[in-house]
């Protein structure tokens, strides 16, 4: 007996109760929807939070100054959660168990030749350029000549913070285009103009020498503001900004950038152990560093659970739907008891009427799979542009998803068509 | 009628019981014995009971006899095995059943064709040869409709033109006319007469009616199981 004749039988049946095989796919369509939706939003999660990462510098280290032993809080999270807390667990550091500049030129000299940059910053705080009407808000920081480079910022015009304007401690500002427009209607009208900063007790005022191009990140991290009121960064000298804040000199944290052929978290390694020596005797203090790829690795490790987790829910709501198929295929072939008998003693063989249902019930399986992954593109192009990153699931899943859906047919199918096959002729005939 | 002609049912101490419940063992056929001859036209008629239906079943190759010899054709049916008995089913008999069993929600010609399915006929043959059946049985006008849209002798009329799909040598009908008023019972009895006329199919027509019976050759009367009588000349 031909396999299309079974196909188109097979149709004809579903098709003669629609409900009831809608009905019956639900399990298998909203099980296969849900992998493509998650496996298409995961994508995108992972794809934005990866180029976020990747903005922010995927080849950067962290070096920073943390507690050798922490009470309550736990490592890492010291900082933020002590400010938060009210009170300041770094107030008590003294000047000598900062990074010093000694210790950098050390690092350099040691490892100069992995290290693409090595930029440093001093928050001073928020403040806002302000000429008449026009004003644009401002996070001040004092940065060193490399933190271009690290942070990979864009210059438009002029130059940006050299080693000179440390060594002098003068009053230049590096300003993005969005603040040059703000006061100076124009980007390139702003070079070598003086611009006031209000800060919250005293008024500064720059030589603007350079304008960098300000970048929204994809993922933004501040609530929404209006166009005119996003606060961008106005860099001035290291120095300067230690002079305003009265702040030592040495540091706290920096930020170092591997060359293009270093690994990020070797060098990290290295770096660490390095500065193990200098604060070997150090009671209260240690160094830690910390590279971007480490942080995306355990973010590919975080989506590796999450996306395991999703298996096993997407595998139990197929289980659901092959049962379900399975029970509807014993309905359906209870029903058609007479035919089944009829059909024997028109001559079908065991095996005719075995793959006649089996194929019944992959065809079932089949049509609910594609309405799944109809849906789950639907849902997943969908929810994915909401996220702002919009994606489309790979054909790999799709193929993936019809096969597996069919093999669920052939599995929970098996069952009830060999009940059928094995019916007794006479009995199947004489069947009310 | 010929004694040349050669006998295709040949039955002889066939015994048929059922199992109801462990010590019980209910005997229906006790030692039939019967021969056919090839184009011969017979009647089985008794009382309701007497396992008329019964002995039709292994006739046809549905069920096996519990003891006794059977050949069909040349094939010594209590021997073979599942999947024989479904090729014998398929190519040598022709059921035609009291309530017609079409298979619902399949037109005319597909049921038709549904034999030729099972024997691997191939598409355009199959349709070819049901087209053909539907039109000897008057039934051409409606080959596309469905066993619902069908009167009772328009679904027997397809129901024997099936039964003729895959031109065997004997058509069993188990009370055909069972399920008709008896001006559509005579339409599809002379349907029977023109297949055995023309065709010259062997025929075993199972009835209540004793007008239809005389209008066959032979007629058989099965009581609790055994042949009490064989009319018009056969032998038991
Ligand atoms: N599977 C079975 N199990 C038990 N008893 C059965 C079975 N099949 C048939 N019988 C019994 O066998 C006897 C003969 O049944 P059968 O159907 O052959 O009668 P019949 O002559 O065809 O009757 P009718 O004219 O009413 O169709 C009946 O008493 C019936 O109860
Ligand atoms: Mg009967």
């Amino acid at each position: 007996m031909d396999f299309i004749e079974n196909i188109r039988l097979a149709v004809t049946g579903l098709l003669s109760n629609k409900m009831r095989a809608l009905l019956t796919m639900l399990g298998i369509i909203i099980g296969i929807a849900a992998v493509i939706t998650i496996v298409t939003l995961g994508d995108a999660i992972t794809s934005t939070v990866s180029s976020t990462m990747e903005e922010m510098g995927g080849k950067n280290i962290t070096v920073l100054l943390e507690e050798k032993n922490p009470e309550v809080v736990l490592p890492g999270m010291s900082q933020t959660l002590g400010v938060s807390m009210g009170f300041d667990i770094m107030g008590n550091m003294a000047e000598s168990d900062l990074i010093s500049d000694e210790m950098i030129g050390q690092l350099w000299d040691r490892y100069g030749d992995e290290i693409q940059a090595l930029s440093m910053i001093e928050q001073v705080g928020n403040g806002k350029a302000q000429d008449g009407r026009a004003y644009s808000n401002l996070s001040v920081s004092g940065v060193n000549g490399d933190y271009e480079k690290s942070e990979s910022l864009t210059l438009l015009e002029g130059r940006f913070i050299n080693d000179r304007d440390i060594d002098r401690a003068v009053n230049v500002a590096v300003i993005s285009d969005k603040t040059a427009k703000a006061i100076f209607g124009q980007a390139d009208k702003a070079l070598a103009q003086e611009i006031k900063v209000h800060m919250d007790t005293e008024i500064q005022t720059y030589t603007v020498v350079g304008i960098y191009e300000y970048e929204e990140l994809v993922m933004p991290m501040t609530t929404q503001v209006a166009e005119e009121d996003v606060r961008t960064a106005f860099y001035i000298p290291l120095s300067t900004a230690r002079k305003q804040t009265g702040a030592p000199d040495g540091c706290k944290s920096f930020t170092l950038m591997a060359k293009q052929n270093i690994q990020p978290s070797e060098l990290a390694d290295k770096v660490e152990s390095f500065f193990d020596i200098y604060y070997r005797d150090n009671v209260n203090y240690r160094c830690s560093a910390t590279s971007m790829d480490t942080i995306i690795e355990q973010m590919d490790d975080i989506m590796g659970t999450v996306s395991v987790a999703i298996a096993v829910i997407a595998g139990i709501s197929l289980l659901v739907g092959g049962i379900g198929v399975m029970n509807i295929m014993l309905v359906s072939i209870t029903e058609r008891t007479r035919e089944i008998g009829t059909r024997k003693a028109l001559g079908a063989t065991n095996g005719n009427i075995r793959i006649q249902f089996v194929v019944e019930a992959v065809i079932i399986c089949l049509i609910g799979g594609i309405i799944g992954i109809i849906l789950g593109i639907l849902c997943g192009v969908f929810g994915s542009s909401i996220l702002g990153y919009p994606a489309f699931p790979g054909v790999g899943i799709i193929l993936i998803a019809v096969t597996f859906s069919m093999l669920i047919g052939v599995f929970f199918g098996y069952y009830p068509a060999n009940k059928a096959a094995r019916m007794d002729p006479i009995e199947a005939l004489r069947y009310e | 009628m010929s004694e040349t002609k050669q006998v295709i049912i040949q039955m002889k101490g066939i015994r048929k019981s059922f199992y109801i419940g462990q010590p019980h063992e209910l005997e229906i056929l006790h030692g039939i014995g019967l021969s056919v001859r090839k184009g011969e036209f017979v009647s089985i008629v008794g009382a309701s009971g007497s396992g008329k239906s019964t002995l039709m079943n292994i006739i046809g190759a549905l069920d096996r006899p519990t003891s006794g010899e059977y050949i069909l054709d040349g094939v010594d049916i209590s021997k073979a095995g599942d999947g024989e008995l479904s090729g014998i089913r398929n190519r040598k008999i022709g059921f035609v059943f009291q309530t017609f069993n079409l298979i619902p929600r399949t037109s005319a010609l597909k049921n038709v064709e549904l034999p030729m399915l099972y024997s691997g006929t191939s598409k355009t043959l199959r349709t070819a040869r049901a087209k053909e059946l539907l039109e000897i049985v008057e039934m051409g006008e409606r080959m596309s409709h469905q066993p619902s849209e069908l009167s009772g002798g328009q679904k027997q009329r397809v129901a024997i033109a099936r039964a003729m799909a895959n031109d065997p040598a004997i058509i069993l009908a188990d009370e055909p006319t069972g399920a008709l008023d008896s001006e559509t019972g005579r339409l599809v009895m002379d349907l029977f007469h023109k297949l055995h006329r023309e065709q010259g199919k062997t025929i075993v027509l199972i009835t209540h009616n004793q007008e239809l019976a005389l209008e066959t050759e032979r007629i058989l009367t099965l009581r609790d199981g055994n042949f009490i009588s064989d009319e018009k000349g056969g032998q038991v």
